[in-house]
């Protein structure tokens, strides 16, 4: 994380330089510090900054992109006549390992598509959620497997 | 003019999305239902109304204002909605009957507050369980 830290000074360096802090003077000065760093450390192994921040950028957009998709859904619901509801409450097999990845994890799964994180087991194996709309328990763990917890594996874990 | 549009429809479509959320409330059967109505909703209306207020005022610290209350959300609507639902399952509160599936039930152990991945003896476990199954009667209410 220390290579973070340096891409912001680098950030506050260009902005001090180019002499106005506004907010795309900044963002600029992020992207490029961002180049900088990745040109001098690329002698040697990739380190593992460099794979984050695209993992983070691409994870934000997946979020956001489903929390608009889930709220639209969750509106088609509510409006129509007989709401199609098949409510159940299902036990997920965790594969994450670190508290934080599975924090973001459950709060993700909250603000997405129909899922409501309940509780995580207390040795931290099992992720419990409610959904709105369930058709296949199995089709359901491998889709978040797939998706989020994947991600965010690569992200902590890798 | 073209920033006038987009303020009117964030903050707009974050109006009908709380509003959407308020009739959710309202329709659905049971409690987790409606959390699920209410938790992502509140979180993406408040959001876009924010997001809109802060485009209106275009001035930056007002946008880093507007984006620390958007973070604080996302990280604590769920938390609360956790909290809420894992009372709510202590607390006796029924689940819909079109339910499903509750992997939930016998995994609560009543005494510790526990949540455990085998499954827990009859007489320790929260009311809801035990009024799920009506031949239990060692436990007195």
């Amino acid at each position: 994380m220390s290579l973070l830290l340096l891409n912001i000074l680098l950030a506050i360096a260009w902005a001090a330089l180019t002499g106005s802090f506004e907010p795309v003077d900044l963002l600029f000065g992020f992207g490029l510090g961002y180049l900088v760093l990745w040109l001098i450390t690329r002698m040697g192994k990739t380190p593992k900054y460099f794979r984050q921040i695209p993992l983070v950028l691409g994870l934000l957009g997946v979020f956001l992109v489903d929390l608009l998709r889930a709220n639209i859904r969750m509106a088609g619901i509510i409006l129509s006549p007989h709401m199609k509801l098949r409510p159940a409450v299902v036990a997920v097999p965790l594969i994450l390992k670190s508290e934080s990845a599975i924090i973001l994890l459950s709060n993700m799964m909250t603000l997405t598509p129909g899922t409501l994180s309940l509780d995580i087991s207390t040795d931290r194996n099992t992720l419990f959620m409610h959904t709105v709309y369930l058709d296949d328990p199995e089709e359901f763990k491998r889709q978040l497997l797939t998706g989020y917890e994947r991600r965010l594996k690569e992200l902590f874990e890798a | 003019m073209l920033r006038e549009v987009v303020v009117v429809g964030l903050i707009l479509g974050g109006a009908i999305f709380m509003a959407l959320a308020g009739l959710g409330m309202l329709r659905m059967p049971d409690l987790f239902l409606r959390m699920s109505s209410s938790a992502k909703a509140g979180t993406l209306g408040a959001g876009l109304i924010l997001l809109g207020a802060a485009i209106h005022f275009d001035n930056f610290s007002i946008y880093t204002r507007a984006l620390a209350i958007i973070i604080f959300l996302m990280l604590t609507a769920p938390v609360a909605a956790h909290m809420i639902g894992r009372a709510a399952y202590f607390d006796g509160v029924p689940l819909w009957e079109g339910t499903v599936q509750d992997d939930l039930r016998g995994h609560y152990r009543a005494s510790t507050h526990a949540l455990e991945t085998t499954t827990i003896p009859q007489n320790d476990r929260p009311i809801t369980d035990i009024e799920a199954d009506p031949e239990t009667s060692d436990f007195d209410r």
